[in-house]
């Protein structure tokens, strides 16, 4: 793209760097905000900046580092920088820069992954002020030629006017000329009141739709490249066994098979001239596995192991406390007790992982989808053996992430593969199979929780105990705080960006670390899926045990919480809470903070025969602090809700004989449209902070569910998926 | 070898015969817009229409499609104009990742094919996808929109 990269890097630094980012931790960015010498793109167009590519025919081109899997950050982060530039968003393209560019450039375009809803929170300063560098610098070089002080010039839709004359310009005539221009004192760029937004904070469409309806775009599936070959692979089905031995003479003589490939330890790839051939002949492909201790772990023994860990005696980690919560449930007049629990899940991304790379001793290439650049970028490099300016990846539009695709697991498996076939591309694809039994799942927990009350029915106290397992212990453990996990206590921390909305007196919210042979992942929502559920649901049990209304008894516990309470207060009004639900419908509530942002559902349902639910309608209301594109928001809610009810009614991974029993949607379904409910949301933002969007609101839907069954059966579900509780949609 | 009839073309591919159709059409003919989600006609994705109905190509071999109009998402399209449903698609911005919504489009082509006016429970009843995204709120709208183009 552009031609005068200086690709010398420690590639030791670069990959603790990258590390470094993913665990969250911030670090200086050196954003060339332009300068003397002009960077043009792969076209011959100037760059202003990172940020803005403009075209002799006003064409502007964003760059944008983070990842677009559905969730639309790739038009929000082009409305921020729109709304800064003043440019004409009829004239707007985007372009993704590539991991190696930007590492050539000192992290130009900054952090790459795209997790934890965090997108357009954590890069909408900078990306703001690229639009806005690129916006004086333009302005500026018009006035040069008018030879009048930019003071007396504005820009408006792409042109810039000299309000004393009354001249005008297009950004593309004095983009070679601002191009050249040096950047503003960043004392100088003011980035404008959110209030004042024209382009940002608007339901805009997206800018990926036409493409995504030809059946044009392109996602890493669909990579073709010269001479291309292809892949399919096998990985020991239980986790951390080993590949003990192949009878590859049983399938070279397959048709259109070219090379078995032994991968890593525990994984055999056949390579093909097509993936259908090369599937074939994987499943023909005789291997003897060693599948070591890991074969005697079932559902069973890992729900015995973590139901010891409820176990006051077992160590556990604090996570939140105040007062003292045993003491005071000791001595209570009153208690409650209840054990819940959450199973792993898959991500099931509609593309199944998949991944493009060319080899040879001089250059590795990747072509795939990724929610993190760098970390693709990270992992080419060290499966190539390869220096940084060797290597590069070129992200792909994501047929779905969900938290999948932040691994790399599929990159260095393509780049191992594409080793031992230098100078032949091959595209590696899991099959569907594969995908279910060798994902990173949403990890398995359970909670037992224990309310007391006063003589008056006042909440004294409440101990949340988890027992399961942690993401950060098996991903980053780099993370872990002294040995604790702390996104375990997602939603029911004390503060930060995923707070407990109740002041109870007496609180202990603790968790025994357990962690089972299987993978555990990112899985949209992550933590908050489990801790909603338990946290929503018994509050629910808890205010009926005293008799009292669930949303009464909420508001009662939160009136230091007002930014949760608001909108829990806006899902009860528009569902109507407190006024009669139609005949043989019931209503369930919830609420829940999440990656910066405060969410609250409320759904409406129907039962018949005790265990056929109707989900008619829910409500659902989020306060993101500020809402870059509320139409986008919208579909995120209801998109989010697709994905946790499927969860909750339909997922659920099971363990046998070590392995994952699952392997296609027939034995992990997920919701269809006659399944789905009306959803209304609410966006709210009330300024002042950034909280994210792709996931908080994913875990209402779940305990709203669940508290309305309650209330239309009077029986409480504490176990999920509902599938093992004879529970289905109706 | 067979020979397909794609989008009113006839291309010979050199595949076996029991070749799934949606293997054939990405890797033989190179049209990639059908897509690859389960291959056990469960979730949709690879839908395209065999003489006018719609039809998971993962599970039809070529043996089976030979000799039969095959029409895939580009060809959905007539010279150059958006069918009313890609147009619905576009206007009421649907897809999220998209991934699925080349097999859902022509699922809801073939539905309104057969019934211009589709109620809800139609729909209901034909349109079985998967779409992880959930972008099921917009694919109803989106029906209705284009059924009263």
């Amino acid at each position: 793209m552009n031609k005068h990269v200086s690709p010398r890097l420690n590639r030791r630094a670069f990959v603790i760097g990258t590390a470094a980012a993913g665990a969250g931790l911030t670090l200086g960015l050196d954003i060339p905000f332009g300068g003397p010498t002009v960077v043009r793109a792969a076209d011959g167009s100037p760059e202003v900046n990172a940020w803005v590519v403009i075209r002799p025919d006003d064409t502007v081109v964003i760059r944008i580092a983070r990842s677009e899997m559905g969730q639309g950050t790739l038009t929000g982060l082009a409305q921020l920088v729109a709304e800064e530039l003043e440019c004409d968003w009829s004239k707007v393209t985007t372009e993704f820069p590539t991991p190696g560019q930007s590492v050539a450039r000192k992290r130009a375009w900054g952090d790459f992954s795209t997790g934890g809803s965090r997108g357009i929170r954590t890069s909408q300063e900078y990306v703001r002020k690229g639009g806005a560098t690129a916006r004086i610098m333009l302005v500026q070089a018009a006035a040069n030629e008018w030879k009048v002080p930019a003071s007396e010039c504005t820009a408006a839709n792409s042109v810039i006017t000299h309000t004393g004359s009354g001249k005008t310009t297009t950004y593309g005539k004095v983009v070679e000329a601002a191009a050249k221009l040096a950047p503003p004192a960043d004392a100088d760029i003011k980035l404008k009141d959110p209030k004042d937004w024209k382009i940002a904070g608007k339901g805009l469409k997206r800018l990926d739709t036409v493409d995504k309806t030809t059946g044009k775009m392109m996602y890493g599936i669909d990579v073709k490249l010269p001479g291309m070959l292809n892949a399919a692979i096998k990985a020991c089905p239980v986790f951390g066994g080993k590949l003990k031995s192949y009878d590859e003479a049983k399938v070279m003589a397959m048709k259109g098979v070219k090379k078995v490939v032994k991968v890593d330890d525990s994984t055999v790839a056949v390579v093909a001239d097509t993936w259908w051939h090369a599937k074939t002949a994987l499943e023909a492909l005789p291997i003897v596995w060693d599948e070591g201790d890991n074969a005697k772990v079932s559902s069973e023994s890992i729900a015995k192991w973590l139901a010891e860990g409820l176990d006051n005696g077992q160590p556990a980690y604090v996570g939140n406390s105040n007062g003292d919560a045993k003491a005071a449930i000791a001595g209570a007049a009153k208690k409650v007790e209840a054990v819940y629990n959450y199973p792993y899940q898959n991500h099931a991304a509609m593309e199944p992982l998949n991944a493009t790379a060319i080899w040879t001793a001089d250059k590795c290439e990747v072509w795939c989808g990724t929610q993190n650049g760098e970390a693709a970028f990270a992992a080419t490099l060290e499966a190539s053996g390869l220096s940084a300016d060797k290597c590069d990846v070129h992200k792909q539009m994501l047929g779905g992430g969900f938290g999948r695709r932040g691994q790399t697991d599929y990159v260095r498996q393509a780049v191992m593969i594409a080793k031992q076939m230098p100078g032949t591309p091959v595209k590696l694809l899991w099959s569907r199979e594969e995908d279910m039994q060798h994902g990173m799942y949403h990890p398995i927990t359970q909670c037992k929780l224990t309310g007391a009350f006063d003589a008056d029915n006042n909440l004294i106290a409440l101990h949340n105990r988890l027992s399961g397992q942690s993401i950060l212990f098996a991903l980053r453990p780099a993370a872990l705080v002294n040995g604790m996990d702390p996104a375990a206590f997602q939603g029911v921390a004390a503060t930060g960006e995923a707070a407990i909305g109740y002041s109870v007196p007496n609180l202990l919210v603790e968790h025994s670390m357990r962690n089972p042979h299987v993978p555990p992942g990112f899985w949209r929502g992550v933590n908050v899926n489990h801790n909603a559920i338990y946290l929503e649901c018994f509050m629910d049990e808890l205010a009926l045990s005293v008799g009292q209304d669930p949303l009464a008894f909420r508001r009662k516990l939160m009136s230091k919480h007002p930014k949760h309470l608001a909108v829990l207060n806006a899902v009860a009004e528009k569902i109507g809470w407190g006024t009669p639900a139609p005949q043989g419908v019931y209503r369930g509530i919830a609420q829940h903070m999440g990656y910066g942002s405060y969410v609250a559902g409320a759904a409406e349902i129907s039962v018949t025969d005790g265990n056929k639910i109707k989900v008619h309608r829910i409500v659902a209301a989020t306060d993101p602090g500020y809402a870059v594109n509320p139409a986008q928001i919208e579909r995120q809610i209801a998109g989010s809700f697709v994905y946790g009810l499927s969860g909750l009614f339909y997922g659920g991974c099971t363990v046998k004989n070590g392995a994952i029993e699952q392997t296609n949607f027939d034995s992990y379904n997920s919701m269809r449209i006659a399944e789905m409910p009306k959803v209304e949301s609410i966006v709210m933002p009330s300024g002042g902070f950034w909280g994210g969007v792709g996931e908080p609101t994913i875990c209402v839907a779940g305990p709203a569910v669940l508290n309305a069954y309650f209330a239309a059966t009077g029986k409480r579900i504490r176990s999920v998926p509902l599938r093992d509780q004879n529970i289905s949609f109706a | 070898m067979a020979n397909l009839t794609i989008n009113g073309k006839t291309i010979p591919v050199d595949v076996e015969d029991d070749t799934p159709l949606l293997w054939a059409i990405r890797e033989n003919v190179g049209l990639t817009g059908t897509k690859y989600g389960c291959g056990i006609a469960q979730c949709g994705a690879c839908t395209v229409h065999i003489d006018w109905v719609a039809m998971r190509s993962c599970g039809v071999s070529i043996s089976e499609a030979a000799g039969k109009q095959i029409t895939t998402i580009e060809g959905l399209a007539v010279n150059g104009a958006l069918h009313k449903v890609q147009q619905a698609w576009v206007a009421n911005d649907v897809p999220q990742c998209g991934y699925c919504q080349s097999g859902m489009i022509m699922a809801v082509a073939a539905l309104l094919k057969e019934k211009p006016k589709p109620t809800n429970q139609d729909i209901d009843e034909a349109i079985t996808n998967i779409c992880r995204c959930g972008t099921f709120q917009q694919v109803r709208e989106a029906i209705h929109a284009a059924a009263n183009a």
